[in-house]
């Protein structure tokens, strides 16, 4: 299990600093929103789930398609504005997703997709299928109203749903506390009377809660569940680079975190050779994915109209 | 039941209903759709038959209800999601026209939302400027959003069949006047697809396009033209997106006038889009003119005396038509023919 999840932490990571690498070349064609600091609570949530389960992600989504077993190779690609990339290069690094893999899709527009995930969950319970629906969202999402009225119809209906909040403290350079008159996102959600736990970014803790909400889910209890994932963005809101100098955050704020980096404890858990083992096929498999977004072409001229229906 | 002669709401209940016998994925829902009015009974009899999992009344809270049928469609189901008026539709804006509008195209084609938006515009009565508007073409501008205001029960019917059946999303815009619209619906269930207008009146001297209940007021014009002698041909859009130019422009090909009484202002309009559709087409091709009749660039006045003059109405539009043909210096307004008086609301809704 160790191995498991350090592979998931280290691929995003890697990934990430890929992206961020690439990123000043301009090949990347598409504004990035990078997970590193926030990979934990991906991996803790999605290693609970089933490849049927479905999440719901945001525009920093990196974390979570990748976490979830989102197809690689057409995530670069889409970033790359690729005629392979998971939307074909309409989609963009904001709009990632991969049906196959229960990935149902991102939205700039923050919190959008908390109500579509609630649907998705009536859907489930509807046709009394065994999935279950867990939608991320940060803690900026909870400033908006569809948040409130989400809350109150997945509990009135009792969806099998998990709420995420990634809460990194911020929506993009706002703190959380001059933007909340309370800032207690958990406890909003259990005025709706749906159970609420705080927790961190470990990663074993995070699995161990989340297998348990799943777990009451799979045997036929009553959802929604709600968890505050306390986390910490690393880079600048939008970027590849570190925003510590400019003035609405500080490094000692996040030196803590770095210090208690999951990739890094989990790479310690494991024997030399076996971590070496890991990150050698996902070296391989990350040079490939991006080898396989500079290969591929963009978009023929008749795909601009091609899709606006179904 | 008499099938000549199926009122409005009962083709709308009744196409839900078979729609939802036909294929279990089809839901409704939205506030009061499972009250004893059924949204002017537009929703009756569907909770006996169905059961309160595809059939719910649901909290006042537009947003998240529209996000939540996105969802739902996404999930494999066909929602349907009534407002009682098209004003709430405001708080709805974010999901329909960035979410439902886009995904199939943003998500390079991986995701289709069946789902449809049903609403009301009210009028009469007081319904003032929060209950009266004719908002479908904010709903034209966006490109993945299909839009259908059909104006009889037969068409009612088969539109709303057509869009439930779409793997696309549809607004579905009623008007409170039309409710009151009776006329032959089959039983069988048969679509009215997007696309394609239907010549409602012939004629060879002028093209009025009537949108929604200005359709009514648009085939009432045409009487009191004939007492000048002018053969006015009538055309109802039925779809707004698809817009069918194809039709609207052969008759201006034929007629040489076209005037569009839109039920909604003027200004970016469904009106003005014919306009310039037709404009597009013909130009250069013959001599025409345009011209077009809407809402007073006002909020609407719950108040009867300015509400009367808010509206467009067959008088006003038959006065327009003449002047376009005839010029205005004969100042010629027909006097009101009680056989064509308009079917009035009378409240409480």
């Amino acid at each position: 299990m160790i191995a498991k999840f350090y592979e998931s932490l280290y691929r995003i990571r890697r990934v990430e600093e890929e992206v961020a690498k690439v990123y000043p070349t301009d090949k990347i064609k598409s504004p990035v929103h990078l997970s590193i600091g926030q990979e934990a609570v991906a991996v803790g949530v999605c290693e609970a789930l089933r490849p049927d389960d479905i999440v719901f992600i945001t525009y920093r989504s990196h974390a979570g398609y990748i976490a979830k077993g989102g197809n690689l190779k057409a995530m670069i690609a889409e970033l790359y504005g690729k005629v392979t990339g998971s939307a074909k290069g309409k989609g963009g690094s904001m709009h990632l997703v991969d049906v196959a893999n229960g990935i149902m899709g991102a939205s700039a527009v923050v919190g959008t997709t908390i109500a579509n995930s609630i649907g998705y969950a009536y859907g489930v319970k509807l046709k009394k299928q065994n999935n279950i629906v867990v939608c991320f969202f940060g803690d900026g999402a909870t400033d908006e109203g569809v948040f409130y009225e989400s809350m109150n119809f997945a509990a009135l209906k009792k969806l099998p749903i998990i709420f995420v909040c990634e809460n990194n403290g911020y929506a993009i350079h706002t703190a959380q506390a001059k933007r909340q008159a309370v800032p207690d996102i958990a406890a909003k959600a259990a005025v709706f009377g749906m159970p609420i736990e705080r927790l961190g970014d470990d990663v074993l803790h995070l699995y161990e809660r989340i297998s348990a909400a799943v777990e009451t889910l799979r045997s036929g209890g009553t959802g929604p569940f709600f968890f505050e994932c306390e986390t910490y963005r690393w880079k600048e809101h939008v970027g590849p680079s570190e925003d510590y100098n400019a003035g609405y955050r500080a490094r000692a704020e996040a030196e803590p975190w770095m210090e208690q980096d999951q990739v890094q404890k989990f790479a310690m858990m494991l024997d030399p050779q076996q971590r070496q083992q890991i990150e050698q096929a996902v070296e391989i498999e990350i040079a490939e994915a991006f080898e396989f977004a500079e290969n591929s072409p963009f978009p023929p001229d008749a795909e601009l109209y091609d899709g606006v229906f179904a | 039941m008499n099938r000549n002669n199926v009122s409005y709401v009962d083709a709308i209940s009744e196409a839900t209903a078979q729609e939802m016998a036909y294929d279990p994925s089809v839901i409704v829902f939205g506030l009061d759709v499972d009250d004893h009015k059924a949204i002017q009974g537009t929703t009756k009899g569907l909770l006996a038959k169905f059961g309160p999992d595809r059939v719910f009344g649901t909290p006042l809270s537009e947003d998240a209800m529209t996000g939540a049928a996105i969802g739902m469609a996404m999930c494999g189901l066909r929602p349907i999601h009534v407002h009682i008026r098209m004003d709430f539709m405001m708080l709805a804006m974010n999901q329909l026209v960035n979410i439902a509008a886009k995904a199939h195209y943003m998500y390079g084609g991986q995701i289709q939302l069946p789902m449809v938006v049903r609403s009301m515009i009210g009028k009469s009565w007081g319904q003032g400027a929060q209950h009266s508007q004719g908002l479908y073409s904010f709903f034209m501008h966006v490109p993945g959003l299909k839009v259908v205001a059909p104006t009889t029960p037969f068409d009612a019917k088969g539109c709303l069949i057509s869009a439930i059946r779409d793997n696309n999303p549809v607004i579905y815009v009623e008007h409170r006047i039309l409710h009151f619209q009776k006329g032959p619906v089959p039983e069988e269930l048969y679509e009215v697809g997007p696309g394609k207008a239907r010549i409602t009146a012939a004629g060879s001297d002028i093209t009025l396009v009537g949108i929604s209940h200005m359709q009514i007021e648009c085939l009432r014009a045409k009487h009191y033209l004939q007492e000048k002698g002018i053969n006015a041909e009538v055309i109802d859009p039925i779809w707004l997106s698809p817009l069918d130019v194809d039709t609207i422009a052969a008759s201006v090909r034929k007629t040489g006038h076209l005037l569009v009484v839109d039920n909604d202002w003027g200004t970016c309009g469904a009106s003005a889009e014919i306009m310039a559709a037709v404009t597009e087409r013909l130009q250069g091709e013959m001599r025409f003119t345009v011209h077009r009749m809407g809402f007073a660039n006002t909020s609407c006045p719950p108040t009867p005396s300015l509400e009367y003059l808010f509206y467009p109405n067959g008088r006003t539009v038959a006065a327009k038509a003449f002047d376009i043909l005839k010029g205005s210096a004969q100042n010629w307004l027909p006097n009101e023919r009680p056989d064509l008086k308009e079917i009035e609301f009378r409240g409480p809704f």
